[in-house]
C-alpha cells in the first residue's frame, strides 16, 4: 500500500506522519493521534457523527483521506473543550439535556460552532436546517435545538455559562 | 435526610465526558497488539453452502488467519446459539449456527471471518475468500411464505410456519352476531430498525496469566451476553467478564447476543491476541436484527352508541430466518391490542412465518405500535361511519379509573395475567386534548383550507407494559474516602441510568450527588444482571437502589448512633456525614463510619453489626407497570407532493412517578422521533429473492431535525402501587402511538378527497397515489 508523508495540525498541535493514502481523516485522528471523540456512525457521510472543522469548515471527516487534509488545521471536539470544564455550548447542552447517548453529540457541538460563528443570532428554524447534516437518534432534537438557541443568546450576553 | 433529588429535573452526570470527546465506546478502547476482524458475508439470501476456499485470503500480507464454521472451538462448532426466550407453540428450534455450515438463510449471515492487522487489510482480505454456493429459491414477503407451495426458507423445515397461537377471551362471535355495526380494516405496518447511531462492537481480550476473558460488546444485555459466551465457549462464567461501557443508543437490537460476540472471543482465545470487531453501517443494515411487517385483518363490533362489543382477527408476522428471542414480539402485540378499552370479547389468531431475510426482534415499542395503529384506526373507523367525534368514541370505551386494577382477560408476557395496576385514561385523554387545542382544530383546519392549505389532527392512545421482571440488581456500598460506591446490572445507552440511580441512592444514603461512584454494564461488578429492554430499568433497578440504598441508610445510623453515643432516632444523615441531633450535636463522617465497618482483624464485630456498610438488593416485579398516554399529532399535508409536515405534536403520558422529568421529556421526545421515522419514512426494503434495497442511510430515511417538532410534553402521573417507587416504564411510550396518531391525522388533512390509509410507512408516493386514485387531482386541481 502505498504511504505518504503527512503534516497537519489539530487542535492546535502540528503532526507530521507518513500515513496509508486510503487512510481516511477520521482513523487517523481515532486511532494514529487517539481522538477517539470523533465518531462514525455511517462512514458514508450522511449522519455527521464524525464532522470535524478543517480550516475553520465543517466537513466529514469519513468522506476524506487523511493525506487530503495536509497542510490543513483540523478542529475535533477534543478542541472545542476549554482546560477547565465545559464551553458556553457544551454546558447549554447539560443544562437543555442535548444529549442522550452521546454518539452524535461530537458531530453536532462542531455543527453549531460553525453555525454559531457565522449567525450569532439563529432563528429555531436556521437551527433545525443547519442540523439536518447531523442524525441523532436518541433526543428527536428537541433538546440540541434549544441548547443551540440558548448557547446563541448566552454568547451574544457575553455571559459565558 | 439530603437534598430533595427524587422527581427534580437534574442534569446528569454523563454528560460532561460525553461532550468533551473523554467518552469511551468499545472502538475507543485501546489495546496493544490488538487485531482486527471483518466478517464474510452471504450475498445470497438462501443458498446451500458448497465450499471455502480462503487460500487467497490467507496469502495477503497481514492476514493471521481466516476462520469457518468448522475451525471454531465446541461446543460452539456444532451447536445452534441458545433460544432465549422459549415457547411451546414453537415448532422448530430457530436459531442460527455462529457462522453458517450448510447453508445461508438470509443476505449478510456470516460464514467465515478474517483476522488482520488493520480493519482495512482484513476488509481486503475478506474480500479475496473464494465462498461457493448453490443458490436455492428464497422468500422474501411473509404472505408468500405461508401461501401454498411456496419455497421453504429452511430446506431441512416443512412448512414456513414458526408458530401459530391464539390469544382470547369472552365470547366474540356472539359479540359480533349481536352488533349494531361491524368494521373491517386491513393492515400492514412495517417496522424498520432501531439504527442505533453508534453500529454494534465487539473487541475481547484474554489475560492467559488469569485465564479470565474480557469482552467489551456493544450491548444492552451485559448479563445474558456473559451467559450465552459461556455456553458457546464452554467456559465458566467466572472466567468470563463482559463489560458494555458506553453505547451509542440501543432501541432493542442492542439487547439481542448475535453471533459475533460469540466468535471475536474465540478468536481471542484462539490466536492469543486482543481481537476488534466495528460493525459498519452497511452490515447493520444486513445483520442487525429489525422489526419488520406484520398483516392485520381486524374487525370491530360496536353498538350503536359506538361501544364496542367485541374485536376479532388474524395477524400475521414476518420473523425472518431464525427466532432468537422466540415469538415475544407477535405476543406482546396481540395482548396490547384491547389496549385502554373495556373490550368485552377479543379474539385474535397470529401466524409467524419465516422468510429468508435477517432475523426481527424487539425495536422500540416491540410489537406494540402495530398493536396500537390496528386498535385506533378501527376506532377511527367507527368514528367516520357513526358520524361522531374521534375522541368521543374513545371516551365512551374508556375503562375508567375505579376500575383499576383492571383485568383485561389475557396473560401477558411476562406469564401474569394482564393486570392494568392503575392509569386515569380518560384524563389522560382530556389533557392531551386540552393542550393541544383540539377543540379550536376545526376552526384552524377550515381557515387553512380558505387559504388552500390541508391540515388535519389525529389522536392515539396506549398502555404498554413495562417493567419487566425477573430482576435487577443494585449494590450499595461506602467507601473508606467517604465516597457511596454503586454497582448494578442496569445498563446505559442513553437513558440517563447513572443519573436516575444515583438520585435515588443519594437522597436514600444522604449523600452527595456527585459523590456516588457508579458501575454499570460491567458483569464484574454486580453477579447477576438482565440489562435494558422493555423500559425495565426505572422498575427494577430504580427499585433495588431504593432498598439497597435504605439498608445502608439503616446501616449507617446504627453504626453512627453506637459511635457517637445517641440514640438511632436522633442520627440525621446528610452530605456525607452522621449528625447528631442532640447536645453540641457531634458529627462523624461515611469514610470514618466505613473503616469502623470493616472492624479491626482478629476482633469480633459488635453483635448485631453487618459487615461493612454494604447491601445488595436483587428486586423482583411480580408483574408488568402499565404506563399509557395519549398523544396527538396536527399534521399539514402537500396534497402535489405528499409530503407532510407535523405542525403541532402534544404528549399526556403516564409513567408512574417521574424520577427526573428532564430524562423523562427527553425519553418522550425521541420516542415520538422513532414513531415519526415509523410512520413517514423507515422502510427497509427487499426485492422479490429477499435481497435488500436500503442499506444505507441514504436509502432507509431516518428522521432529521427539520422532521421533529419539539413535543409539549404532559405528565399525567398515576402512582404504580405495584412498586415502592411507584413508578413505570418510559422508554418507548413515546414511539407507541406516534404512527397511529400521524396517519389519522393525513387522513384527516386529506378529507376532502375522503382517502383512507392503514398502513406504514406512509411515503409521499403513496399518498400521491392514493389521491389519484381517489380522483382528487381532477376534482380538486382542474380548475
Ligand atoms: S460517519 Fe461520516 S457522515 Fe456518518
Ligand atoms: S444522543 Fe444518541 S444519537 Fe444523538
Amino acid at each position: 500500500m502505498s504511504k505518504q508523508p503527512t503534516r497537519l495540525t489539530v487542535n492546535g498541535k502540528a503532526h507530521a506522519r507518513v500515513v496509508e493514502s486510503r487512510l481516511t481523516l477520521a482513523d487517523f485522528l481515532r486511532h494514529e493521534l487517539g481522538l477517539t471523540g470523533t465518531h462514525l456512525g455511517c462512514e458514508h457521510g450522511v449522519c455527521g457523527a464524525c464532522t470535524v472543522l478543517l480550516d475553520g469548515r465543517s466537513a466529514r471527516s469519513c468522506l476524506m483521506f487523511a493525506v487530503q487534509a495536509n497542510g490543513c488545521e483540523v478542529t475535533t471536539v477534543e478542541g472545542l473543550t476549554p482546560d477547565d470544564g465545559l464551553s458556553v455550548l457544551q454546558q447549554a447542552f447539560v443544562d437543555n439535556h442535548g444529549l442522550q447517548c452521546g454518539f452524535c453529540t461530537p458531530g453536532m457541538l462542531i455543527t453549531l460552532t460553525e453555525l454559531l460563528r457565522e449567525n450569532p443570532a439563529p432563528s429555531e428554524d436556521e437551527v433545525r436546517e443547519a442540523l439536518t447534516g447531523n442524525l441523532c437518534r436518541c433526543t428527536g432534537y428537541a433538546g440540541i435545538v434549544k441548547a443551540a438557541l440558548d448557547a446563541a443568546e448566552r454568547l451574544r450576553n457575553g455571559r459565558g455559562s | 435526610m439530603g437534598a430533595k433529588h427524587f422527581g427534580a429535573r437534574v442534569t446528569r452526570l454523563e454528560d460532561p465526558a460525553l461532550l468533551s470527546g473523554r467518552g469511551r465506546f468499545v472502538d475507543d478502547v485501546k489495546l496493544p497488539g490488538v487485531l482486527h476482524a471483518c466478517f464474510v458475508r452471504s450475498p445470497y439470501a438462501h443458498a446451500r453452502l458448497l465450499g471455502i476456499d480462503a487460500k487467497p485470503a490467507l496469502a495477503m500480507n497481514g492476514v493471521h488467519a481466516v476462520v469457518i464454521a468448522n475451525d471454531l472451538p465446541d461446543p460452539m462448532r456444532n451447536q445452534a446459539m441458545p433460544l432465549l426466550l422459549p415457547n411451546p407453540s414453537i415448532s422448530a428450534l430457530c436459531t442460527q449456527h455462529v457462522l453458517a455450515r450448510e447453508e445461508v438463510y438470509y443476505v449478510g449471515q456470516a460464514v467465515a471471518v478474517v483476522i488482520a492487522d488493520s480493519r482495512y487489510i482484513a476488509e481486503d482480505a475478506a474480500a479475496a475468500v473464494a465462498v461457493h454456493y448453490d443458490m436455492l429459491p428464497a422468500v422474501g414477503d411473509c404472505r408468500d411464505a405461508v401461501a401454498e407451495g411456496a419455497a421453504r426458507a429452511h430446506a431441512a423445515l416443512g412448512s414456513n410456519v414458526l408458530s401459530m397461537f391464539q390469544l382470547a377471551y369472552g365470547d366474540v362471535d356472539a359479540a359480533f352476531a349481536n352488533a349494531a355495526h361491524v368494521f373491517e380494516e386491513e393492515i400492514w405496518q412495517h417496522r424498520g430498525g432501531g439504527m442505533a447511531l453508534e453500529t454494534r462492537a465487539v473487541l475481547a481480550s484474554h489475560d492467559a496469566a488469569t485465564d479470565l476473558l474480557t469482552v467489551w460488546s456493544g450491548t444492552q444485555t451485559p448479563h445474558i451476553g456473559r451467559r450465552m459466551m459461556a455456553d458457546l465457549l464452554g467456559r465458566e462464567l467466572e472466567s468470563i467478564r463482559v463489560i458494555a461501557p458506553d453505547v451509542g443508543g440501543g432501541f432493542g437490537p442492542k439487547a439481542i447476543f448475535y453471533p459475533e460476540e460469540a466468535v471475536i472471543p474465540a478468536l481471542a482465545l484462539k490466536l492469543g491476541r486482543p481481537v476488534k470487531w466495528i460493525e459498519d453501517r452497511r452490515e447493520h443494515f444486513l445483520c442487525a436484527t429489525q422489526e419488520r411487517d406484520q398483516y392485520w385483518d381486524v374487525a370491530i363490533a360496536v353498538d350503536a352508541e359506538a361501544k364496542i362489543l367485541g374485536l376479532r382477527g388474524r395477524m400475521l408476522h414476518d420473523t425472518g430466518a431464525f427466532a432468537p428471542w422466540g415469538i415475544i414480539m407477535p405476543y406482546i402485540a396481540a395482548a396490547t391490542v384491547p389496549g385502554p378499552y373495556v373490550i368485552p370479547a377479543y379474539r385474535l389468531d397470529t401466524m409467524v412465518a419465516l422468510t429468508n431475510k435477517v432475523p426481527t426482534t424487539p425495536v422500540r415499542g416491540a410489537g406494540r405500535p402495530q398493536a396500537v395503529f390496528a386498535m385506533e384506526r378501527l376506532l377511527d373507523r367507527v368514528a367516520r361511519e357513526l358520524q361522531l367525534d374521534r375522541g368521543e368514541v374513545r371516551r365512551r370505551n374508556f375503562i375508567q379509573p375505579e376500575q383499576m386494577p383492571y383485568e383485561v382477560g389475557l396473560i401477558f408476557r411476562d406469564g401474569k395475567p394482564l393486570v392494568y395496576d392503575s392509569g386515569d385514561y380518560p384524563r389522560g385523554q382530556d389533557r392531551a386534548l386540552a393542550d393541544a387545542d383540539y377543540q379550536g382544530f376545526r376552526a384552524r383546519q377550515r381557515a387553512a383550507l380558505d387559504e388552500g392549505r390541508f391540515i388535519g389532527i389525529g389522536i392515539g392512545n396506549y398502555v404498554e407494559g413495562t417493567g419487566l421482571g425477573p430482576f435487577e440488581g443494585v449494590t450499595v456500598r461506602v467507601l473508606p474516602s467517604g465516597k457511596v460506591a454503586v454497582a448494578t446490572g442496569a445498563t446505559n445507552q442513553g437513558q440517563g441510568t447513572r443519573t436516575t440511580l444515583s438520585q435515588i441512592v443519594a437522597e436514600q444514603v444522604g449523600c452527595r450527588f456527585e459523590d456516588i461512584v457508579m458501575t454499570l454494564g460491567d458483569t464484574g461488578a454486580i453477579a447477576q444482571g438482565v440489562g435494558a429492554f422493555a423500559s425495565r430499568q426505572a422498575v427494577n433497578a430504580g427499585c433495588s437502589a431504593l432498598v439497597a440504598g435504605q439498608s445502608v441508610r439503616a446501616q449507617l445510623i446504627a453504626l453512627a448512633a453506637r459511635v457517637l453515643g445517641v440514640k438511632e432516632s436522633d442520627v440525621d444523615l446528610d452530605n456525607g456525614q452522621a449528625i447528631a441531633q442532640t447536645g453540641n450535636k457531634p458529627v462523624i463522617g461515611f469514610g470514618e463510619l466505613a473503616r469502623l465497618a470493616q472492624g479491626i482483624p482478629g476482633v469480633s464485630l459488635p453483635a448485631g453489626q453487618p459487615a461493612g456498610l454494604e447491601h445488595t438488593a436483587y428486586f423482583t416485579p411480580s408483574q408488568a407497570a402499565y404506563c399509557s398516554g395519549t398523544h396527538v399529532a396536527e399534521v399539514e399535508v402537500d396534497a402535489m407532493t405528499g409530503g407532510v409536515k407535523i405542525l403541532r405534536y402534544t404528549v399526556a403520558h403516564d409513567a408512574g412517578r417521574v424520577v427526573n422529568p428532564l430524562i423523562v421529556d427527553g425519553q418522550v421526545q425521541g420516542g415520538v422521533a422513532h414513531g415519526i421515522g415509523n410512520a413517514l419514512l423507515e422502510w427497509m426494503q427487499y426485492d422479490e429473492n429477499a435481497q435488500p434495497l436500503t442499506t444505507s442511510f441514504a436509502d432507509y430515511l431516518i428522521p432529521m431535525a427539520t422532521d421533529v417538532p419539539t413535543c409539549a410534553i404532559a405528565h399525567v402521573e398515576t402512582v404504580n402501587p405495584m412498586n415502592p417507587l411507584g413508578v413505570k416504564g418510559a422508554g418507548e411510550g413515546g414511539t407507541i402511538p406516534a404512527p397511529a396518531a400521524i396517519i389519522a391525522a393525513i387522513e384527516d388533512a386529506l378529507s376532502p378527497f375522503d382517502v383512507h390509509f392503514a398502513e406504514t410507512p406512509l411515503t409521499p408516493e403513496r399518498i400521491v397515489a392514493a389521491l389519484r386514485v381517489a380522483g382528487a387531482y381532477e376534482k380538486f386541481f382542474a380548475a
